[in-house]
């Protein structure tokens, strides 16, 4: 009989659904390994034929990136300097000012600034990258323009930019960087257990030397993991630098026009084809594994962030 | 003669400079948003209006219109969303509620950090090769969708875990202790009381989507007409295997091409639908305190 009231069927469906469920719920937790694992197949795959096609050295080592010539060549450690260079001018920038912000609203400001200054960074942080680029060209591109006009009124040799160099980027970077940097920073600084500001107020510091002298390094770990993330987003950030960096695969001095790894891949993968393709793919490659080590990096620190925190809160 | 008093507290010349230091980087930050804010707004909003609104470019005309880029947009959102939010929150369900810690919630947890650090630049020559050439889906709304999947589905599993953290124990304790089975708590008893962290996080996606432009260019494309409806709609579904590109690569074209009236346009308006998501993601968020807090 089909509507039987056995509780032994009733359970055997049941069953059988609650071991669905955990499959499916295990399946859909499995995909993000199998993304980063095909993620992973798929940039080495179509990254590597290039390096043997040009030759790794002329790939990683050649200062010539000229992909249309009669002649190719392909080299991109110009890209690969910028790429570092800009990126740790842009955290260089950044972090002072993200950390000084961080501790605004950790500890020094007053609730209802607070309230004011802490909404705004969020909103920072959710505007799309193509604003900022669209703001450097506009505001930024001609600034650094009238500022090469004078800085190299002497050096006729100068290759006049308009604007679109390596500092331009740099700014719009720091600032895309900036409230990652906050954020993180502050979460670090309010970790740290009330009692460690209290002893050193009761012995006689003024906040600003408990602030620094006590607060600062007891969030150190903290402060390095904003870095490194900040670094990730800036070695990976595309849209807001392709228009505004110029995009000449220059050496990265601040008034050059450069061309940094990500913008490479933006500006040229619509129309590039056979070899050239595969060359920005390696550079894709390249892209990847620079973000990659920032991850394992990052691991390293959050976990050793982890276990100096169990040890402050003991 | 030195003065020992408690009621004569020496300042120190430092501790002023240090204030006015801090004081000042949070004025920059602000004066940065305000800046951005106040010159996307003066230079877009008098290019607003209906016809720019809902209306597509058309040469004949003269006219420029971003209408077609809204539908664009309005597809991919809801394409990767019906993607991303059951493999997310699944996700999240398994990590919190049936996993053993061990090596393997280990794994998931670090790809799922991963994912999150990848660049977009990356996922577009990704979702390009894997989904456009091994897929032949070539340039279209699916592939854009599929790429932007990967891109959001950290969001969406960290904030729905952060949701499920939030339910009491006694929730669980009390329903499987009268006999549920465990999908059915969390049917019934988990999901609806994480729900308010569960819809933050697809808000916050949402942003992200409206904001993305490096993963979608050579996925997605970047088609600007309006999806053509055929005798029966069809055309509607047709249009997701067509490419079409969302507002943010509308608004990298158009400054391409140095119209930068329009990109201004298309820039306030990304900016009021990024407000409109902040806002709503903060209501969600403090609701959920709230409940926390009564509970």
């Amino acid at each position: 009989m089909n509507n039987s009231f056995s509780v032994i069927d009733n359970n055997q469906s049941k069953e059988k659904i609650e071991r669905t469920a955990n499959i499916i719920f295990a399946i859909c937790a499995f995909f993000a390994v199998f993304a980063v694992f095909s993620i992973s197949v798929y940039m080495i795959i179509s990254g590597i034929p290039a390096l043997y096609e040009v030759g790794i050295k002329e790939i990683l080592f050649g200062t010539l990136w000229q992909p249309n010539a009669e002649v190719p060549s392909y080299g991109i450690l110009y890209v690969i300097l910028t790429s570092v260079v800009g990126t740790l001018m842009a955290v260089l920038i950044s972090v002072p000012i993200g950390v000084g912000t961080a501790i605004f609203l950790a500890y020094a400001a007053p609730k209802p600034l607070v309230s004011i200054v802490k909404p705004a960074i969020e909103l920072l942080a959710a505007i799309p990258s193509v604003i900022y680029g669209l703001i450097g060209i506009i505001i930024l591109n001609p600034l650094m323009y009238k500022i090469e006009l004078i800085l190299f009124a002497d050096t006729p040799d100068h290759q006049y930019t308009g604007g679109s160099n390596l500092l331009s980027a740099v700014i719009v970077l720091a600032v895309m960087i900036l409230p990652t940097v906050i954020n993180i920073s502050e979460s670090a600084l309010k970790s740290v257990p009330e009692k460690f500001a209290d002893a050193s107020l009761a012995l006689g510091a003024t906040r600003i030397q408990t602030i620094f002298k006590v607060i600062l390094p007891s969030a150190k770990s903290g402060i390095v993991t904003a870095i490194v993330l900040g670094v990730g987003r800036a070695v990976g950030e595309a849209m807001a630098i392709t228009m505004v960096a110029g995009n000449n695969a220059n050496l990265p001095l601040p008034f050059n026009s450069v061309r940094f790894l990500t913008t490479a891949v933006v500006a040229e993968m619509s129309y590039a084809t056979d070899t050239h393709k595969r060359v920005l793919y390696t550079i894709g490659l390249i892209l990847f594994a620079f973000i990659m080590i920032i991850n394992l990096i990052l691991n390293k620190v959050m976990k050793k962030g982890l276990k100096s925190g169990t040890k402050n809160s003991l | 003669m030195e003065q020992r008093t408690l009621y004569k507290k020496k300042t120190r010349q430092l501790d002023i400079i240090a204030y006015g230091i801090i004081y000042f980087c949070a004025f920059l930050s602000i004066i940065i948003l305000v800046g951005i804010v106040g010159y996307i707004s003066y230079r877009g909003i008098p290019y607003i209006n209906l016809q720019f609104l809902t209306t597509e470019s058309s040469a004949l005309k003269g006219t420029t219109g971003i209408a077609g880029n809204i539908v664009n947009t309005l597809y991919i959102i809801i394409l990767t969303l019906l993607i991303a939010i059951p493999l997310g929150v699944g996700s999240a369900i398994y990590l919190n509620e049936y996993a053993r810690p061990g090596r393997l919630v280990r794994l998931i947890k670090f790809t799922t950090e991963t994912l999150s650090g990848i660049p977009s630049v990356v996922f577009g020559l990704f979702g390009y090769v894997f989904f456009g050439t091994t897929l032949k889906l070539g340039y279209s709304l699916l592939t854009g969708s599929l790429t932007l999947t990967l891109i959001i589905l950290p969001l969406i599993t960290r904030n729905t875990q952060e949701a499920l953290k939030a339910v009491p124990d006694s929730y669980r304790i009390g329903a499987l202790g009268i006999g549920a089975t465990k999908w059915y708590m969390i049917r019934t008893i988990l999901l609806p009381s994480a729900m308010p962290g569960i819809i933050a996080g697809i808000i916050l996606s949402v942003g992200r989507i409206v904001g993305e432009s490096a993963a979608l260019m050579f996925t997605a494309g970047s088609g600007h007409l309006l999806p053509k409806l055929g005798q029966y709609f069809e055309g509607l579904l047709k249009k997701i295997l067509q490419p079409g590109g969302t507002l943010t690569i509308e608004l990298f074209l158009s400054m391409e091409k140095a119209k930068y009236d329009t990109a201004f346009g298309i820039a306030f308006v990304l900016l009021v639908m990024v407000l409109g998501i902040n806002v709503s993601t903060k209501y969600l968020l403090n609701k959920m305190n709230v409940d926390k807090k009564r509970k």
